[in-house]
């Protein structure tokens, strides 16, 4: 009797301590998880998964917290392959979210382009060329195709074109 | 010339009924002009040739229709006279498939004019002038590689065996036993040509056991030239050793890494055709103008080797040897093992085409329905490249390129072993070739990616910056606010005080 309650007592404590431990320990943990996530999304920044890119919605993945059907440039090869790493569900692409993809890349129309440099900053990876006053150009072998450039415009003269076209 | 017999087996591999009886029954049929010609602008593996005639222009036969601007290039030339019809984009069949490029398409005359005598330029002394002759003369690697001779002769990599590849390991293939049987002196000329310009000490003309005219023929040439540095090797009769790096393999006991090159550790191989076009080029002064082609197959009236001039349109070729016959299941360009089947017979013959096959219905393996892998192993036992077909198999189907990566898919050279012999009727060749398609669509997708990060990584630091700097300045501007405050109370107070007093003096004079 008395033995028995010494060991569970041992037990519970010692398992106490390592949950601690454990909790201690897992934000690192997550945060190897979100870099793994990270590596297996397209890292193209378009943010249509809405985070505000892909390192943000990979920690949200690890964290348990997003489901892992947002990546619209991903599409359904992305999914299988975090279902995979992750030992989750494979789940239907959330197609409503947007329709970025790595095979289109920008292109601004040179006779529109009033050249208000506006769409130089919001390039994630800085693929828009230009300064105020002049014509912009992107660089295509730059561009991710993330379509944030396209909203900025203010006279719609960015659109997307097949990227080996 | 000493006969010798190789003391390695080959990795791999399979035995295959021959198919060659038929078209070497008879020699190869010479003296064929077409009526037409389709002269690719890239029949080579390296940058297209640029077109130097004109629409309407007459040509004759031997003349430069386009020339090598590339290094990695080698010119094409009318292989009869005519006149040019149209430069237009067309379908050409090319190493591992039909693809469309621009092309000179040409309406014989049927004089079949040659240049003038003394037109082409004499062999040169110069080994980097007699490169470029080489490449003007359009000397391309006949055994169906067609990469650029000239390049692959080039001073790169100090060479230390030249094999001259007559082991034409395929099914159905012929025209390079024909062309050894009969051309086996120029064959030996054309080998030691390219030997002095590699300055290879040494040089092997490897032959498979089962073509004994052949190597009959090209002993007594090896021994009438009296070079001391030939010797031949007779290969045993298994599918894929003709291929450069099972060849390679077998000969020297070295393995060809999968990222090199034969020729970057040494080894240069050349096709006998090829050593025949060298030969033709430096003693006569002629450009590739033609290759032997092996027509065959039993949808064929009359199969044969045929000197064929580069360009001839397939359906051309095809009624010089009787026409098709019977129930001709489909055209097939290349071997039964490597080659591929194509859409029409409107397609020109092109640098690197050694064989056509009109396959009759009876020929073609019908499609039996594939069923579950059994992993018995005998793909792996035939692989030549000693590679897991079945486990390949599964990390192609599973779509997971880590895996593909680690049984080494690059390394496949798609000979079809795996295939032929899986008892299970698994495509796995087929599923392969795709897969690499797929494969190196994600390496570069990869690659992008990688940078694609980092060009984050920096935009961020550079905004993270620019906001920092913004701060900085702000701060800046409140601490000099701060410190400055006594100085400027100071200051106003000095000049309150200067206007009070230049006031009263102003009231003090009134
Ligand atoms: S949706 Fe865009 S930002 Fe989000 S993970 Fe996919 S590529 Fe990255
Ligand atoms: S936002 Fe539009 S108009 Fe302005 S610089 Fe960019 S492309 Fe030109
Ligand atoms: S030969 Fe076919 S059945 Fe046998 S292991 Fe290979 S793939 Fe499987
Ligand atoms: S096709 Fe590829 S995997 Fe199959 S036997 Fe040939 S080299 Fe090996």
């Amino acid at each position: 009797m008395l033995i028995g309650t010494v060991v569970l007592a041992g037990l519970a404590l010692g398992l106490c301590a390592v949950l601690v431990l454990t909790d201690r320990l897992l934000p690192a943990g997550r945060d190897r998880v979100a870099e793994q996530v990270e590596s297996l999304l397209p890292r193209i920044q378009c943010a249509q998964c809405g985070y505000p890119g892909c390192r943000p919605y990979a920690e949200a993945i690890a964290a348990g917290e997003a489901d892992i059907n947002r990546c619209p440039p991903g599409g359904e090869d992305t999914v299988r392959r975090l279902a995979e790493f992750l030992g989750r569900e494979v789940v239907a692409l959330d197609t409503t979210l947007g329709s970025a993809s790595m095979n289109r890349v920008a292109r601004i129309d040179e006779h529109n382009c009033i050249g208000c440099n506006r769409c130089v900053p919001v390039c994630p990876v800085d693929a828009v060329v230009g300064v105020q006053q002049t014509i912009h150009a992107v660089i295509a072998a730059h561009c991710t195709g993330c379509e944030i450039c396209l909203a900025h415009c203010p006279v719609d003269c960015i659109d997307l074109i097949p990227r080996d076209a | 010339m000493l006969e010798y017999t190789p003391d390695r087996r080959p990795t791999g591999g399979l035995r295959l009924p021959a198919h060659k009886e038929a078209s070497t029954a008879q020699p190869i049929a010479r003296g064929f002009v077409p009526r037409t010609l389709v002269l690719a602008l890239q029949q080579h593996q390296g940058p297209p040739t640029t077109p130097v005639v004109r629409r309407g222009e007459r040509v004759l036969r031997g003349q430069v229709v386009a020339r090598a601007r590339a290094l990695r290039s080698a010119a094409v030339h009318a292989s009869t006279s005519g006149h040019v019809r149209a430069i237009e984009d067309r379908l050409v069949p090319s190493v591992h498939a039909v693809h469309r490029t621009r092309c000179i398409v040409i309406d014989a005359d049927g004089e079949d004019e040659p240049l003038p005598p003394g037109a082409g330029s004499a062999w040169p002394e110069d080994p980097e002038k007699q490169l470029k002759s080489i490449r003007d003369g359009g000397i391309v690697g006949l055994g169906g590689g067609v990469f650029p001779t000239a390049e692959k002769l080039g001073p790169q990599t100090p060479c230390k065996v030249l094999i001259i590849n007559g082991v034409e390991c395929e099914p159905y293939i012929s025209c390079d036993d024909m062309l050894m049987r009969e051309a086996a002196a120029e064959i030996v000329d054309g080998a030691l040509i390219m030997r002095e310009l590699l300055a290879a000490p040494e040089c092997i003309v490897a032959v498979e056991r089962d073509k004994p005219q052949a190597i009959e023929a090209l002993l007594e040439a090896g021994r009438a030239s009296g070079d001391a540095s030939l010797r031949l090797a007779d290969i045993p009769t298994i599918y894929p050793t003709g291929g450069e790096r099972q060849l390679v393999e077998m000969l020297t006991g070295e393995e060809v890494p999968s990222t090199h090159y034969p020729s970057e550790i040494g080894y240069i191989c050349q096709n006998v055709g090829t050593a025949f076009a060298v030969h033709r080029l430096v003693r006569a002064g002629e450009p590739l103008l033609s290759r032997v082609v092996t027509v065959a197959g039993d949808g064929i009236a009359r199969p044969q080797n045929v000197e064929t001039p580069i360009g001839t349109p397939i359906g051309e070729l095809i009624e010089f040897c009787g026409g098709y016959r019977g129930d001709v299941d489909r055209l097939i360009l290349g071997g039964s093992m490597m080659g591929y089947a194509l859409p029409n017979d409107e397609m020109p013959i092109t640098k690197g085409s050694n064989c056509l096959i009109a396959a009759a219905r009876t020929e073609v393996r019908q499609d039996f329905s594939e069923r579950f892998c059994i992993r018995c192993g005998n793909c792996g036992t035939a692989c030549p490249a000693r590679l897991l077909p079945q486990e390949l198999l599964r990390a192609a189907r599973d779509n997971d390129h880590a895996l593909l990566d680690e049984f080494g898919l690059t390394d496949c050279i798609e000979c079809g072993c795996c295939d032929v012999i899986c008892p299970s009727h698994i495509p796995l060749t087929e599923v392969f070739r795709n897969a690499k398609f797929a494969h190196a669509r994600y390496q570069r997708q990869e690659v992008f990616s990688a940078e694609t990060q980092q060009r984050f990584r920096r935009h961020e630091e550079r905004e993270r910056a620019d906001v920092q700097r913004g701060k900085d300045l702000q701060d800046q501007i409140r601490h000099e606010v701060e410190t400055d405050e006594p100085a400027r109370q100071q200051a106003i107070e000095a000049a309150i005080e200067r206007a009070r007093q230049r006031r009263s003096q102003d009231t003090d004079s009134e």
